[in-house]
């Protein structure tokens, strides 16, 4: 039998509702990524993590266990996983079994995104534990009540904080906040900007070229819904690198299958293998700007291809040149 | 027999933003699709409208496995919002077949 849709969706609702996240996460997982940066506390620019990369590893590992489920007769037992989650959170438990390699990787790529900004001169703080998830996964599925309902608590506790711009990391969060918020939260003004485009906008100085090249897999949301194309162009080429352009780029990239994870994740299989083979016809090292897309795509890769987020590359061009000068 | 429900119809027409009915069912969107499915989006855009509600029942899952990707969507000649479509119908389902809000 596939998964059974009600029940799951019910979970990431119920979550949502009762602790605040498709997929609670404990504190150390969602803030662990900041310890030693001293990022100041609040302030009116914020970076907006929106606790996406720290759920990869959670999500990754569930995925998998669902895949394991996927046409097997426990399938019929997911409503009762519903009624127990009511009490004790399941995918929380689902999430033990995340992998700390995994985890290393998310944080440090949070870390590559504040090290880069502030290179770039851009001044921000952090809201801790005062920070939400954004609520993409119960919009996307279309459960408007309870993602309004949550998405008006974000917005009441952003405004108490005084924050007035986010800057946020990864295209869902990006996009729930510049075009879902607008429609469920009245008078929503805070200013949202992707750190790809700040860092675009500082412009960043040439380096020297380093003969690197990378194949850009751009994020659907970031491309069709955000008009994120040309920034992260701008920079892995002002790093030095040389971009290489896979079949389906830019606006007419190819989906890497991430947002059927959780309900289908044989078909999502599917959908990232088609997308491996057409970045693999371009070349063997890919830059990814989702943290969904970088999973997928590594998943369905193994080792034939070497898939980057675009702040680990950024980041260790950086290094790179630091240590040449 | 087919149960056409006007009710079905009626209910996303009066959905705001929702503009299935701007679809003159060139099938470009349905050969862009990265997941191949014959019927998505065009012929489910067309039952929707029609109020074929047993059928558009029967596409439920096809309906949750749209990966909200706008490749259609980017190349439809009729700039029909066809994501935001597809969302929507999520929310009736949701909402009528599965009880969550
Ligand atoms: S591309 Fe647009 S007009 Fe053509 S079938 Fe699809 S939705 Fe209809
Ligand atoms: S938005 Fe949905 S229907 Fe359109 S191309 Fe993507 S998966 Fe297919």
């Amino acid at each position: 039998m596939p998964l059974p849709i009600a029940p799951i969706l019910g979970i990431f609702a119920d979550n949502l509702r009762k602790r605040d996240s498709v997929l609670p996460l404990s504190k150390k997982t969602a803030m662990g990524w900041a310890n030693g940066l001293n990022l100041p506390r609040g302030g009116k620019t914020v970076i907006y993590t929106g606790h996406v990369y720290q759920m990869i590893p959670a999500i990754d590992a569930m995925a998998s266990q669902m895949a394991l489920l996927e046409n097997s007769f426990l399938t019929r037992f997911f409503g009762i996983g519903r009624l127990m989650n009511k009490f004790v959170s399941l995918s929380f438990f689902m999430g033990l079994t995340a992998s700390s390699e995994k985890m290393r990787h998310s944080n440090q790529v949070l870390r590559d995104i504040v090290g880069l900004l502030r290179d770039a001169g851009v001044e921000f703080g952090y809201l801790y534990e005062e920070e939400l998830y954004a609520g993409a996964l119960v919009y996307d599925d279309g459960m408007d009540e309870t993602f309004g309902h949550h998405a008006r608590r974000v917005a009441e506790r952003l405004k108490k904080l005084g924050v007035r711009r986010l800057l946020t990391v990864d295209p869902h969060t990006t996009k729930m906040f510049r075009q879902a918020y607008p429609h469920f939260v009245k008078d929503f003004d805070i200013e949202v900007q992707s750190y790809l485009e700040v860092l675009a906008q500082a412009h960043p100085k040439a380096m020297k070229p380093v003969n690197g090249e990378v194949v850009v897999h751009d994020s659907c949301v970031y491309a069709r819904y955000e008009n994120v194309c040309d920034q992260p162009r701008e920079l892995l080429r002002a790093a030095g690198l040389s971009v290489r352009e896979p079949e389906l780029s830019g606006k007419s990239t190819h989906c890497c299958g991430g947002p059927l994870e959780s309900l289908f994740p044989a078909e999502a299989h599917r959908i990232s293998g088609i997308r491996v083979d057409q970045l693999e016809a371009k070349g063997k090292n890919v830059v990814t700007m989702c943290p969904f897309c970088w999973v997928n795509l590594n998943k369905a890769a193994g080792d034939r291809l070497v898939i980057n987020d675009i702040a680990t590359t950024l980041a260790s061009c950086r290094r790179q040149a630091s240590s040449c000068s | 027999m087919i149960k056409v429900s006007s009710n079905l119809a009626a209910r996303v027409k009066d959905t705001e933003g929702f503009n299935a009915g701007a679809c003159f069912h060139c099938g470009t969107c349905t050969a862009l699709c990265p997941l191949g499915y014959e019927m998505l989006p065009r012929k489910l855009f067309r039952e929707v409208m029609l109020g074929l509600e047993e059928k558009v029942r029967a596409r439920i899952p096809q309906i949750f496995s749209c990966l909200l990707c706008r490749m259609c969507e980017k190349n439809c000649p009729s700039e029909v919002h066809i994501a935001d479509n597809i969302r929507t119908l999520r929310c009736l389902i949701n909402r009528q077949e599965f009880g969550l809000k």
